[in-house]
């Protein structure tokens, strides 16, 4: 061993190393795969099988005693006339728009938050990441409470000023409103934090010399803050939208399982659920799955191509 | 978490006073700030205020919670709101224990959740590191195929998986609600990313002095990952204490359930007792909020960074 390093050592240049490394990495032999197969084994049973099996029943129809039948495309033909995906789809792009209004709030809070020398930032930081850490069926018990039509804490303050608030949870059309209120909520401290890893990257030299040159303070914010912030932006909006397509948890925890509105306030995710899990419809269940991967891959594409109009890659 | 917490520290709080081990930074900030003269004082007036009632209106929930968890239902249930309870009711959150099976949640909950943390920690450093750094027939074959899971929302597994589940029957049980959840690809990639990062001068003078794989692996470059691995730890934790959909799936009785999941159902019953709710929604955050508040957030602005 002693001669072996005292041999490497003389040659141990950048370019002479690098074929001693490759031999012996060729020679890990078995190790590799001791390393890999573990976590390949466990990928492939729960992930990659289900993955090609789903595609799969989306083409079957389930008995009501088991076993299934293949049906080719019927199971799509009915998803495609079924009100009831596009009113899900609708009422998840309601929520994904609610959601959304967070961003620009999150980019001017987090731009607060990084004004140099300001006090308490750390509390401040907590407060606003409280909610995105905490339970959603948790917080959803709360919320519940304070939307509640009769004694809510909402309805209350608003009689305050005059306005009769309804019942915003079992009214059909506030119901998806309010769960995308609590969705708002949830998420802006998860944007705010990226957002003031993206502002750390600026130079403050930037707003000095703007300064020097009489720039006001929404001047700089506008100017230098959110053109050098897009990058950030973009990672955070992307981030939101394929969350909020996935609406579930909330709605469920909110809304409850029984609640009238129910049929009228699915997103895409509660229909498959409801549809695989209540109604033990697994095949239609598994092409509303597929709908819902593709509507994502496709909103997510769509995102990356029009970054290249507004996000500064500099 | 140490090694964690000194290499974020740089990047999440600049310009940010922190109590106790803010000196250095403080410091930084009077540097930045005296040739900036008109940002102190009055314009952090606005900012305060700002987030001050932006700060209350996102604790606000949270605050009301814990004020109902200790009234009396009717006091909940009034049309005007009791702002405080004319008595503190201590019992709601004894009867939490008695009336629900908020125990063998918690229980279930603690047992996923550490043995997901674990899991995920030991499989995806390893596959992690030999995607990083071992060379092998298809590494990138089977790399891309582990990533294109990120890709795909989590429903399009679920009728599969709760059918391998049902299969082994491990419906209703702690290793049906586990199972899944023990293999990782976005941890995979995490610690993938973490070992690029490395410098490969170490490994090669270990391998060199003849040490295996395995020790170089266990020895030399796991220590200089436990940034990313606390990463992945946070993550792993914050989503398993908090999942609804898979354990509601997989657990229909009570007592086999998390505690996201037993939340949910109870605030489905017609039946409400709303500040024994409250009380227990209040237990079943705290470990969490407790635990891990301030290692998120560096947590997050670590990876967000990446």
């Amino acid at each position: 061993m002693t001669s072996q390093t005292l041999s490497s050592t003389p040659t141990g240049s950048a370019s002479s190393r690098k074929p001693a490394r490759r031999g012996a990495a060729r020679g890990d032999g078995a190790w590799p795969w001791l390393f890999v197969l573990p976590l390949l084994t466990g990928i492939g049973v729960f992930f990659i099988w289900p993955m090609i099996q789903t595609a799969y029943y989306s083409f079957t129809e389930w008995g009501v005693f088991g076993g299934t039948t293949f049906i080719g495309i019927e199971n799509y033909v009915r998803l495609f006339a079924d009100p009831r995906l596009y009113a899900s789809l609708g009422n998840t792009l309601i929520y994904t728009a609610v959601v959304l209004l967070g961003i620009p709030i999150a980019v001017y809070l987090a731009s607060l938050l990084n004004l140099p020398g300001l006090r308490f930032a750390s509390f401040y930081r907590v407060l606003f990441f409280l909610p995105y850490v905490a339970m959603p069926t948790a917080v959803a018990i709360v919320w519940r409470i304070i939307f509640n039509g009769d004694f809510g804490i909402l309805n209350y303050t608003l009689s305050l000023v005059g306005i009769d608030g309804p019942y915003w949870i079992s009214t059909p059309g506030t119901a998806m409103f309010a769960v995308a209120l609590v969705g708002l909520w949830s998420s802006l401290g998860f944007s705010m934090i990226i957002l003031a890893s993206g502002l750390k990257n600026i130079p403050p030299e930037l707003y000095e010399a703007a300064e020097l040159d009489g720039a006001t303070r929404w001047r700089q914010f506008r100017s230098i803050t959110v053109p050098l912030l897009t990058p950030s932006i973009f990672f955070v909006t992307i981030i939101t939208v394929i969350s909020s397509f996935q609406l579930f948890d909330l709605l469920y925890a909110i809304l409850g399982s029984t609640n009238p509105v129910l049929p009228k306030s699915m997103s895409l995710v509660y229909f498959f659920y409801n549809q695989g899990f209540v109604q033990n419809d697994k095949g239609y269940a598994a092409a509303i799955a597929i709908v819902i991967f593709v509507i994502i891959g496709l909103v997510t594409l769509m995102q990356f191509r029009l970054q290249k109009r507004w996000v500064n890659n500099d | 978490m140490t090694e964690q917490l000194t290499a974020t520290r740089p990047l999440t709080t600049r310009a940010v006073t922190v109590p106790g081990s803010g000196r250095p930074t403080a410091a930084a900030a009077r540097r930045r700030d005296a040739g900036r003269p008109g940002k102190r004082g009055g314009s952090h007036v606005v900012a305060h205020i700002v987030l001050g009632v932006g700060g209350f209106i996102m604790a606000f929930p949270f605050i009301w919670q814990i004020i109902m968890s200790l009234s009396t239902n009717a006091e909940v249930q009034s049309v005007v709101p009791t702002f405080w309870p004319a008595e503190l009711q201590w019992q709601n959150y004894a009867a939490v224990f008695e009336r629900l099976p908020f125990l063998d949640q918690l229980r279930t909950s603690i047992v996923i959740t550490v043995i997901r943390a674990v899991a995920q920690i030991i499989l995806c450093t390893l596959a992690g590191y030999a995607f990083a750094r071992m060379r092998f027939r298809g590494r990138a074959v089977l790399l891309a195929v582990t990533l294109s899971i990120l890709m795909v929302p989590s429903q399009a597994y679920l009728i599969s998986q709760y059918q391998i589940v049902q299969g082994f029957g491990w419906l209703n049980t702690t290793l049906g609600i586990v199972a899944p959840g023990l293999f990782s690809a976005f941890g995979t990639f995490l610690m993938r990313t973490a070992f690029l990062n490395l410098p490969t001068e170490l490994e090669e003078a270990a391998r060199i002095d003849g040490a295996s794989p395995f020790q170089i692996f266990w020895k030399i470059m796991l220590p200089l990952a436990k940034p990313s691995i606390s990463v992945l730890a946070i993550t792993t934790v914050l989503w398993s204490w908090n999942e609804l959909l898979w354990p509601l799936v997989v657990s229909t009785y009570a007592n086999s359930m998390p505690l996201a999941a037993g939340l949910a159902t109870l605030s489905s019953d017609k039946t409400t007792d709303y500040p024994v709710m409250m009380a227990a929604s209040i237990l079943a955050m705290a470990p969490v909020l407790i635990v891990l508040q301030r290692r998120v957030i560096d947590g997050l602005a670590f990876s967000g960074l990446k």
